[in-house]
């Protein structure tokens, strides 16, 4: 294990009691704030007659209302700001899937928890003023880029703004620039690793010790597969736009959960009726965002499927933990009445040798039933000669699904490099169902 | 006594082998024999080549999936009955043939037979102690 290197040792070891008293104060404090200068959380509270004073501490969260993606569309684009909008230096936004995209805006001041919380984040990994940062999550409107670089400036570690796309390039300059650290989304990093498997590049040509990956779900055997593939430890980094941007959560080397960031994000679990679940049970995140200015958020639903725990971590931080994200609420699919998650799909392959974790769900519908199809990549090097083999490996798989996920899969062997690529988030999932 | 035989994943889709075979035409390989097995979804496309390990490289940065396996190359007279005396040894001695493939290349009376086996050097050893002739690699680009 590595010697810990906190950014903000201060706030990251803070006793857990003290921690809380800090919370109770700055919710108090930003449930006013909105409730003065935010007409949409007032006319939900009033509707629900709770007043500010009502709130006293995080014990009373229940009382508040939930705040979800519609809301932040139905208030498009600066209806949440809580500041007068000359008053934002920086706005960004998701793209949504359906309709308009999800703005955020920020303070100076926002900005400045941003680039610490990230710093907090980066230092986890072990990057310091030593460091040779690789962002290649793209800079724009999306704000993976931004967010990293400027963690990465506040450190002071050498900051090369890559961006995504032009994989070759990718290659050169972390060979040449002597890349410590990396920043992409994981299946960015899987497609890099095959490129420097394909260009037969040697690993000694390469400085990489660590590499910060999301803006996705992944899996623990996808962790394992890049660690091997880069030589390096993989850190899950978590976050969303609406919140922050990356650096809500960060996992420590401790690699057993995400730090989040609590003294900023306040974080709840939830069921599906949306009452609160204790530590260790699985449920809906939720987030309360103690500080920002621009657009505070409260008792925001991510989405994302997590657990919580506030044992004490190995690495010594005293914020509390999230579980890896393995899923968004969202991603789940319905075929044939069960519910799969495509990581579900991504774990199962990763018990088989003999394919690489590169993978698309195809589903159809075949007459009245779902059909799913799992198209997977061979590995270059297990490909026998005899149909057999193959036949027996795809069955393998086919058998494995159907333990897994419970449901009886077709599966189709790909060639290498056969499935689309991604840049950024990997498409998994073609569901040919919404097309009729 | 082993010869070293080339085989590619393909999918079975229209364009695929096309797409191959002009790869390998492109970067001057040439097939001295090649045999595909196809599933539906899939085939192996197995070939014999001048040199293999070189081959090989070519295809894998291509972005194709091949490994090397090896085979026997057994010479026959090319008349009737001949594959069928080959078989019959391998069969009393209890070795089972996974696939096969022949090709005549030569103005001679003789065909070969390319045969893969899980069980090689029994198989060496039986078809030799019943003098069958078996070709090396470099006899087999010769042949």
């Amino acid at each position: 294990m590595h010697e810990q290197v906190y950014w903000n040792q201060e706030i990251e070891t803070k006793p857990r009691a003290e921690l809380k008293k800090q919370q109770d104060r700055d919710l108090r404090a930003l449930v006013n704030r909105v409730y003065d200068n935010v007409p949409f959380y007032r006319q939900k509270m009033d509707a629900l007659n709770v007043k500010p004073a009502d709130i006293k501490g995080v014990e009373d969260l229940p009382l508040l209302p939930f705040t979800d993606k519609s809301d932040l569309r139905n208030n498009y684009p600066f209806g949440l700001f809580a500041v007068p909008r000359k008053e934002i230096v920086r706005i960004h936004a998701s793209s949504g899937t359906t309709g308009k995209p999800t703005v955020a805006g920020y303070t100076r001041k926002d900005i400045e928890l941003w680039a610490e919380v990230m710093a907090r984040s980066l230092s986890c990994a072990g990057v310091t003023r030593d460091s040779v940062l690789h962002v290649a999550y793209g800079y724009g409107l999306f704000t993976g880029g931004l967010g990293a670089h400027y963690g990465g400036e506040r450190i002071g570690a050498s900051v090369i703004p890559v961006s995504g796309g032009n994989t070759s390039r990718q290659l050169t300059l972390l060979q040449d620039f002597g890349a410590t650290c990396i920043c992409c989304t994981p299946s960015y990093a899987l497609n890099i690793a095959e490129s420097i498997k394909q260009a037969g590049i040697p690993p000694e040509r390469f400085s990489l010790q660590s590499g910060i990956f999301g803006a996705e779900p992944w899996t623990e055997g996808m962790r394992a597969h890049l660690e091997k593939m880069l030589g390096i430890v993989a850190h899950d980094i978590y976050g969303l736009t609406e919140i922050m941007g990356p650096g809500v959560a960060m996992e420590c080397k401790a690699q057993q959960g995400l730090h989040v960031w609590e003294d900023a994000f306040l974080p709840e679990v939830i069921d599906k009726e949306g009452r609160q679940l204790p530590e260790g049970q699985e449920g809906e995140l939720v987030f309360t965002t103690l500080t920002k200015e621009g657009m505070p958020l409260i008792r925001y639903r991510t989405h994302d499927v997590t657990s919580l725990t506030s044992e004490p971590c190995s690495c010594g931080r005293t914020h509390i933990r999230m579980a890896r994200v393995r899923a968004r609420t969202d991603d789940m699919l319905i075929i044939r009445g069960v519910n799969i998650f495509p990581s579900q799909v991504e774990h199962s392959l990763l018990s088989i040798p003999g394919v690489v974790p590169q993978y698309q769900l195809l589903i159809t519908r075949q007459g009245n039933l779902d059909a799913l199809e799992v198209q997977v990549e061979m590995d270059p090097h297990l490909i026998s000669d005899t149909v057999r083999d193959l036949e027996a490996l795809r069955d393998r798989i086919v058998h494995k699904l159907s333990e897994d996920i419970l449901i009886h899969a077709k599966v189709k062997l790909c060639q290498p490099g056969s499935l689309p690529r991604s840049e950024g988030k990997a498409k998994r999932v073609m569901d040919m169902r919404n097309m009729d | 006594m082993v010869v070293k035989q080339v085989c590619v994943f393909l999918e079975n889709t229209p364009g695929k082998l096309a797409e191959f075979t002009k790869m390998l035409g492109d970067k001057g390989i040439n097939l001295i024999s090649i045999s595909i097995a196809d599933t539906s979804s899939f085939g192996i496309l197995r070939a014999i080549v001048s040199n293999p390990v070189e081959t090989l490289k070519i295809i894998e940065q291509a972005g194709y999936t091949a490994r090397i396996t090896q085979v026997l190359a057994a010479k026959v007279p090319n008349r009737p009955g001949s594959l069928a005396e080959v078989l019959d040894i391998l069969a009393k001695s209890g070795i089972s043939v996974e696939y096969l493939y022949s090709f005549k290349r030569n103005l001679t009376e003789d065909a070969l037979i390319i045969i893969s086996t899980s069980q090689l050097y029994e198989a060496v050893q039986t078809l030799e102690s019943n003098a069958v002739k078996l070709l090396g690699h470099e006899e087999v680009v010769q042949f």
